[in-house]
């Protein structure tokens, strides 16, 4: 038994280094997108993939996140953020070819589930109702979700409304951060939060609207999420040829359906 | 179901196993069988990992073999790609994290084995590698089998490390594990529920497989 065990032990290993050698070979280029994405990318890149017959994969995660891992040496050759931030010190770092351009202009919602005590309103009103009513206590003990400040530009935007209003001190006990703009919706909409402050285009996003109540956030109470791209250095022909894509008429009318303003014409670099 | 999660998943496991499972015998063969000064120490060392939060692990390969590191640069020159964010990466990561499950029980197999019996052994003529091939392997080969089958499972099971030194690649770094993660952050609750479903029943299937397999070895220990 041994015996074999170490003849298979050898064939293991062989196979493994060949495999090595194989595996990252032929990946089609990989694009790194800030999770507020999730639902408009995935269907840009169908239908690019449809028109060009090359496929693309994408990697959703909050800006700040995938920043790092890029300043890390991660993979990626196309990098949309959710802000201008983070893409601005990839470029300082000389890591991306150009300054890139600013491809969609995000909204914030407060978003409530079905059955939460929080009614939705612009000014949020009925959140600082609630944190009055129960002095800075939300309803049984109700958390709200908003993504981690520090590494989503939504959730600093969130941070910015909510001190706008008043309610940053009272309610940051009661706060649960999601590592993405993307997790913070998974916590808003599964009712483990009594509502949030989510990005606009998660929340018109399929099957949300039987999953709870949203009102739109005037862009004037936090600074503006101007979302910007930027081709990194390693860039196929592939991620350039997308790049370019998401700035055509069709990618700017899905970014339109999914809750984003889109800048007059692909801002100038 | 990422079937490409999947493979990755059992290809970090034996790939792992691969790479660890020589040295741990080895290694675990040779705190078995000598004894000397500072062993306790370089025990201690090996069960770390075991107690070590994985974000520890990925913040030391992350600062030691990033793109920003003297020595990840020198990595990235001599072998033309970089350690993090790779498949390789992610079995180094997975390698140490695994350290523990590997060196403990083969060290507890070959412990087990009475030192008159080496010693016959070597009476009757058998070179070392004789011994060691045919004597002592065989008897500790509970504690090699456990050690496997342990390491697989973990490795299979390991997120946080995988999330961080990895970063969620496609075909490449991500994991089952990680992908249940990336699958409900796309609010795509049934895929995460058939791969969480998969990844249970991989891990009661290991277990039970180790034990129907150490009660069938156990006899020969005798």
């Amino acid at each position: 038994m041994p015996r074999r065990a170490l003849r298979s032990l050898v064939f293991v290993a062989i196979v493994i280094v060949a495999f090595w050698a194989g595996v990252a070979a032929q990946r089609p280029p990989t694009i790194a997108a800030a999770a507020n994405l999730n639902f408009a990318l995935n269907e840009i890149k169908d239908r690019f993939v449809r028109e060009r017959g090359t496929p693309v994969e994408i990697v959703f995660g909050a800006s700040g996140t995938l920043t790092r891992q890029i300043q890390d040496g991660a993979p990626f050759e196309l990098f949309l953020a959710a802000d201008e931030a983070f893409t601005s010190r990839l470029t300082v770092a000389g890591l991306t070819r150009d300054a890139g351009v600013v491809y969609a202009l995000g909204r914030l919602v407060v978003f409530a589930p079905r059955g939460s005590p929080l009614t939705v309103d612009p000014r949020l009103d009925g959140l600082a109702r609630l944190v009055k009513a129960g002095k800075g206590a939300l309803p049984g003990g109700g958390k709200f979700a908003i993504a981690n400040p520090d590494v989503a530009p939504y959730g600093e935007a969130a941070e910015a409304v909510l001190q706008k209003h008043g309610l940053w001190d009272d309610l940051r006990p009661q706060l649960v951060l999601g590592d993405s703009i993307a997790q913070a919706a998974q916590f808003a909409t599964t009712g483990n939060a009594i509502g949030g402050l989510l990005a606009y285009s998660l929340v018109v996003g399929p099957g949300f609207a039987q999953r709870g109540t949203y009102a739109l956030i005037p862009d004037s109470d936090h600074l503006p999420l101007r979302q910007r791209m930027v081709l990194l250095k390693r860039a196929s022909p592939t991620a350039t040829q997308f790049y370019n894509y998401l700035q055509g008429q069709t990618a700017r009318e899905i970014f339109r359906k999914n809750g984003y303003g889109v800048p007059p014409v692909a801002e100038p670099r | 179901m990422d079937w490409d999660a999947l493979r990755v998943s059992l290809w970090l496991g034996a790939g792992t196993i691969a790479v660890l499972l020589p040295c741990g015998i080895w290694f675990g063969r040779l705190l078995a069988i000598r004894q000397f000064r500072g062993k306790s120490l370089v025990e201690a060392l090996v069960t770390v990992p075991l107690v070590l939060p994985p974000t520890v692990l990925g913040f030391y390969l992350l600062v030691a073999f990033g793109a920003r590191s003297p020595l990840g640069q020198a990595f990235q020159t001599l072998v033309g790609q970089s350690l993090p964010f790779s498949f390789q990466g992610l079995m180094l990561a997975s390698a140490i994290a695994n350290i523990p499950f590997v060196v403990q029980p083969i060290q507890r197999g070959f412990e087990a084995i009475p030192s008159d019996v080496r010693d016959a052994a070597a009476c009757c003529g058998l070179t070392p590698w004789q011994r060691f091939l045919r004597i002592e392997v065989p008897l500790a080969w509970p504690g090699i089998l456990t050690a496997a089958i342990l390491t697989f499972a973990h490795t299979l099971g390991e997120f946080g490390v995988v999330l961080m030194v990895g970063g969620n690649l496609p075909g490449q770094t991500r994991t089952l594990s990680v992908a249940i993660y990336d699958r409900m952050q796309a609010f795509d609750d049934r895929s995460a529920g058939i791969m969480a479903a998969t990844l249970l029943v991989i891990a009661v299937a290991t277990l039970m497989l180790t034990t129907t397999l150490s009660r069938q070895v156990s006899p020969r220990r005798g």
